[in-house]
């Protein structure tokens, strides 16, 4: 316990260290200057890391024990150290198979798995096609989409605008000494160099929340693609760049790329000592992704009932823009008595002691509210028409 | 060496327990040589089966054309078709065609110096090491390719693509080069067929008749200019044969090839030294994903698209490789 | 432009041009020898770069720790090891075998004993079937199978055994055609069926044969991963030995850790492509090892050309 807040701590220090390390060079002028340094401290505290929220369904005796799960990778991470805590704590084994979060969808609707997870909401078509009844939508934690980039000479910490990002996602602007790039980050060393742009190849919720950003903040990207009903979702018509599969495999194309930027999810930019950026938000700030501005990136926001929302460009001036949830997708209406207890206590369990385990991997745990709506939502879950928890 | 069907010749003597079992086992025999028959058919209708899902919504002659969106794909309209395919049969022909550029004057020369050059006692473990080649498994191959391979490439490529002045050259070889191309996947994949290509041209050198070879020899000529008189000449077709077959091999190949040609698919790439994809590529990608209308399914359009081109190209392969030869492939 | 033998090139040439058009013709030759050598030098060199760069590697990791652990929950640690996929690669290539390994001895049987049209047609089919994509056949298990059954190990086992049938069915061919028919015919004139004949005269003769055949073919499917991103899905971190159940392969370990950019994962798949390739080489040298002491192997053994 001790050692995790103290590796919590190092960490975050180090990368705000870095970071304003980095906001001095960069001298954009006084104002932004102040803007990095709120961004660095906002990071620097440890804020919401451990909730220690209470479990509030008991485990239920008889469930099965072993569950499979596939979906998003932007997840991942925190799942397989769920995954290690869970089958420690409770003896159940749970086999997650990272494939996307298209791949998820397609799990959950197929009936394939026992839940799927996805950062961004299953449309309404594919609720339709559910074989096995209502889909429930869990959020499970939150994580940061971040621009992730491999540039010999550019340090990490470059400022990005959600309408730059856009024009570089569509192919518009093609050099790193691109005007744009500059006026953002006059003190940068930006090369006269092609940019390598890296992208999803397989559906991917990392993706949607990605383009839900850049749909809302740059024009020239949804122009591009034809409309905001094409620029936004899982899968993408990239007009450009180098596909890769899973948020590692944009990862490893970065890695292997001089020239390249991609789009990741916070911790495996961190994981791989990956240069990555910080992002205008709605306010005007340059925020730096992190436990504290991610949770900031909630605030304010208005959930629906069945807690399909966006989470971009949130209004609170700490929220970093680019904030999204993963949802484990369950079948509201379940048979199998063993298996509905099992993914009753695996959720009441990740919502409850797995929370304190996020911020460890660079997730921030779910705010109280959300929290709590999530754990409605695990009550919702049936057997054979009877809820599943007492 | 064809074997004559034996039967045992008197069977008068046999208890009809014998024939019984005689009987059974010719028919259990019988049924095994039918599920090779079963498996192809199998293979062409269930793929056709789920195809005909795609090419029956959309009308078959509307996956011809150049841009895959699957984002775009509404379940209710059938136009405009968003899964077109021929940026993937564009991929798989280039990429193999790189491959074949490469692997096949590679295959000619490291075969005549087999057969023709090399001291006898080199003859079988050279001929071993080439094919050891095709035992290295293709994900092997990919994970070398990224890591090894493309960092090589990366002068050459770039020394191409600054070429990108003259006409149709220019427009094959246009930069930006990242590594991971259309080009990088063809040299792996050349690496790949050699061995195929090299082991059929050494059967078909092989097959020059040894009095011809002498005689040029006796005549004076030198070793290379024997092997230009009696040894090439005739190996045409083979070699020809070789190739196609090596290009049949160099289609089919998925791993090693997703790994390093950047996955691009929503449309042709412009030149070689791009990211692009091929059929195999995109199956291995986008299969378990496949969660738009009609997207698996248009998939199952490529894969039987793609059993369709390599069933093509073995046959013509083994027609004419198989005058020359009845062993070989 | 090419000379026939019967003319003479030296023919109408002066002493001084002959003498010229000699060496011309030697540097010529000397010439062609020095880049077919470089050629195959060139061929070697490539060989010997994969297979070192590959052993470089994966020594750095491969340890008793990678063959007996699991992998690490989170990617990025370092440790850990592919046991769930040596395993799992056992069980779905076995799968594999079990299945193609009777059905081909017995189709490669019935071509070459009992011969006729459908014997014809077969033979032809199979060479097809040898020219199948992997990927292909992944798609067609798929739609067969997975929809109705799920993602297995099974699935991943029929997969691998339609890649392995074409294989095992021409090596054993080959294998019983060079049992002498004097064998055949000796059993058949001391009253045997023609069954007993081939379960107890032809089959064991030719037996090492047809096992360096399977073994070949076993190595060959225990490379394959396409087919297997379709059917057996993988299973990361936990070690499955229900084939009912996904399960994870070493081919698909390594392809699903090389792609990321975790050094630590690569560290992994690296070690696990040292040990898939250690192990493929393994079986293919100790079948051609083996066929080169068997009578019957000596005939001629050629490995499933595909």
């Amino acid at each position: 316990m001790f050692l995790r807040n103290m590796t919590i701590t190092v960490g975050v220090a180090i990368v705000a260290a870095s970071l304003t390390g980095c906001g001095s060079t960069s001298g954009d002028g006084a104002a932004s200057g102040a803007q990095q340094n709120i961004a660095g401290q906002i990071c620097g505290q440890r804020g919401t890391a451990n909730p220690e929220y209470s479990r509030t369904i008991p485990k239920i005796d008889g469930g099965a024990t072993s569950l499979s799960g596939a979906g998003s990778t932007f997840v991942a991470p925190v799942m397989s150290v769920w995954a290690k805590n869970y089958s420690q704590s409770d003896g159940v084994q749970v086999a997650y198979q990272p494939i996307g979060s298209g791949g998820g969808v397609q799990q959950i609707v197929a009936g394939t798995v026992d839940f799927g997870a996805s950062d961004t909401p299953m449309k309404d078509s594919e609720l339709r096609a559910a074989k096995f009844g209502p889909i429930l939508h869990i959020p499970l934690t939150l994580g940061a989409v971040v621009p992730t980039y491999n540039v010999k000479g550019v340090q990490t910490g470059l400022k990005f605008d959600g309408d730059t990002l856009g024009k570089i996602f569509a192919g518009k602007i093609t050099k790193w000494n691109d005007p744009a790039l500059v006026a953002l980050n006059s003190g940068a060393n930006l090369p006269d160099q092609p940019i390598a742009v890296a992208h999803r190849s397989d559906g991917s919720g990392t993706t949607a929340v990605w383009t839900d950003f850049l749909t809302k903040e740059s024009p020239t990207w949804v122009q591009a693609l034809g409309g905001s009903d094409r620029s936004f979702g899982k899968d993408i018509a990239w007009p450009v760049g180098i596909g890769g599969k899973g948020n590692e495999g944009v990862s490893g194309v970065i890695n292997q790329t001089d020239g390249s930027i991609g789009y990741v999810e916070l911790a495996y930019a961190l994981a791989q000592n990956l240069n990555y950026g910080v992002v205008k938000n709605k306010v005007g700030n340059f925020i730096q992704p992190c436990v504290a501005t991610i949770t900031a990136g909630t605030q304010g926001i208005a959930y629906p009932p069945d807690l399909r929302v966006s989470l971009t460009d949130g209004p609170d001036p700490h929220a970093y823009p680019i904030t999204g949830t993963t949802y484990a997708l369950v079948d509201q209406n379940q048979t199998d008595p063993a298996k509905a207890k099992a993914l009753v206590n695996f959720f009441s369990w990740t919502l409850s002691a797995g929370q304190d385990d996020a911020a460890s991997v660079n997730y921030a745990p779910l705010g109280k509210d959300l929290q709590g709506l999530a754990m409605g939502m695990v009550q919702k879950i049936t057997l054979n028409g009877g809820p599943v928890a007492k | 060496m064809t074997a004559e069907v034996l039967a045992p010749h008197d069977t008068s003597e046999r208890s009809s327990d014998g024939e019984f079992t005689d009987g059974l086992f010719a028919r259990l025999t019988a049924a095994a040589a039918l599920t090779v028959i079963a498996v192809l058919v199998a293979t062409a209708v269930f793929l056709l089966i789920r195809a005909w899902l795609a090419l029956s919504h959309y009308g078959p002659l509307s996956f011809f054309h150049a841009r895959w969106a699957p984002s775009e794909a509404v379940a209710t309209s059938s136009q405009p078709n968003p899964y077109g395919i021929v940026q993937f049969i564009y991929g798989t022909v280039v990429t193999s065609l790189v491959a074949m550029v490469i692997a096949v004057p590679v295959a000619i020369a490291v075969a005549l110096y087999i057969t023709n050059l090399s001291p006898a006692v080199l003859r079988r473990p050279l001929s071993s090491l080439v094919d050891l080649l095709a035992a290295i498994p293709s994900v092997v191959y990919g994970f070398w390719g990224v890591f090894a391979l493309i960092p090589a490439l990366g002068p050459i490529g770039r020394g191409l693509t600054s070429v990108s002045g003259i006409p149709v050259i220019g427009w094959l070889l246009q930069g930006p080069f990242f590594g991971y191309s259309v080009f990088a996947a063809g040299v792996v994949l050349a690496i790949m067929v050699l061995p195929i290509v090299t082991a059929i041209c050494r059967e078909v050198f092989d097959t020059a008749p040894r009095a011809e070879k002498e005689a040029a020899l006796a005549f004076g000529a030198t070793k290379w200019e024997m092997l230009r008189l009696a040894v090439l000449p005739r190996s045409r077709s083979g070699i020809f044969g070789a190739a196609i077959l090596g290009l049949g091999r160099a289609f089919g190949e998925t791993i090693a090839v997703t790994m390093l040609i950047g996955n691009n698919v929503l449309t042709i790439p412009h030149g070689i030294m791009r990211a692009g994809s091929t059929m195999p590529s995109v199956i291995a990608n986008e299969f378990t994903e496949a969660n738009q209308p009609f997207h698996l399914d248009s998939l199952f359009v490529v894969a039987f698209g793609l059993l369709l081109l390599s069933l093509l190209v073995n046959m013509i392969g083994k027609r004419i490789v198989g005058r020359v030869s009845e062993h070989i492939a | 432009m090419s000379t026939t033998i019967d003319e003479d090139p030296l023919e109408e040439l002066s002493e001084a041009d002959a003498f010229r058009g000699e060496r011309r013709r030697q540097i010529t030759n000397v010439f062609v020898h020095a880049v077919l050598i470089l050629v195959m030098v060139a061929t070697v060199a490539v060989l010997a770069w994969v297979l070192v760069y590959v052993a470089g590697q994966g020594l750095k990791y491969l340890g008793p720790e990678f063959l007996t652990q699991t992998p690490p929950g989170n990617p990025s640690q370092p440790g850990g090891g592919f046991l769930n996929g040596i395993i799992g690669s056992l069980i779905v290539t076995g799968i594999a075998t079990v299945l193609s390994m009777p059905v081909g001895i017995a189709a490669a049987i019935y071509l070459v004993e009992y011969g006729g049209q459908l014997a014809r047609v077969t033979r032809f089919l199979t060479d097809i079937l040898v020219g199948v994509p992997t990927i292909v056949t992944g798609a067609l298990v798929y739609a067969m199978w997975v929809v109705f059954f799920g993602f297995s190990g099974i699935a991943g086992g029929i997969a691998l055994g339609l890649v392995m049938l074409p294989l095992v069915i021409r090596s054993t061919e080959e294998m019983l055609r060079l049992v002498p028919r004097e064998l055949r015919e000796a059993s058949f004139a001391l009253g045997a069926t023609k069954a007993g004949t081939i379960m107890s005269i032809v089959l064991p003769t030719a037996s090492s044969g047809i096992v360096t055949g399977i073994m070949l073919a076993f190595a060959r499917a225990m490379g394959e991963t396409a087919p297997l991103l379709l059917t057996a899905l993988g299973n990361d971190l936990f070690i499955e030995l229900n084939p009912t159940k996904r399960m994870s392969t070493l081919s698909l370990q390594i392809f699903g850790n090389a792609i990321t950019g975790y050094k630590a994962a690569q560290a992994r798949a690296w070690a696990g492509a040292l040990t898939l390739v250690a192990l493929v080489l393994l079986f293919t040298v100790a079948a051609r090892w083996i066929a080169s002491r068997t009578s019957v192997g000596r005939g001629r053994v050629t490995e499933p050309r595909a």
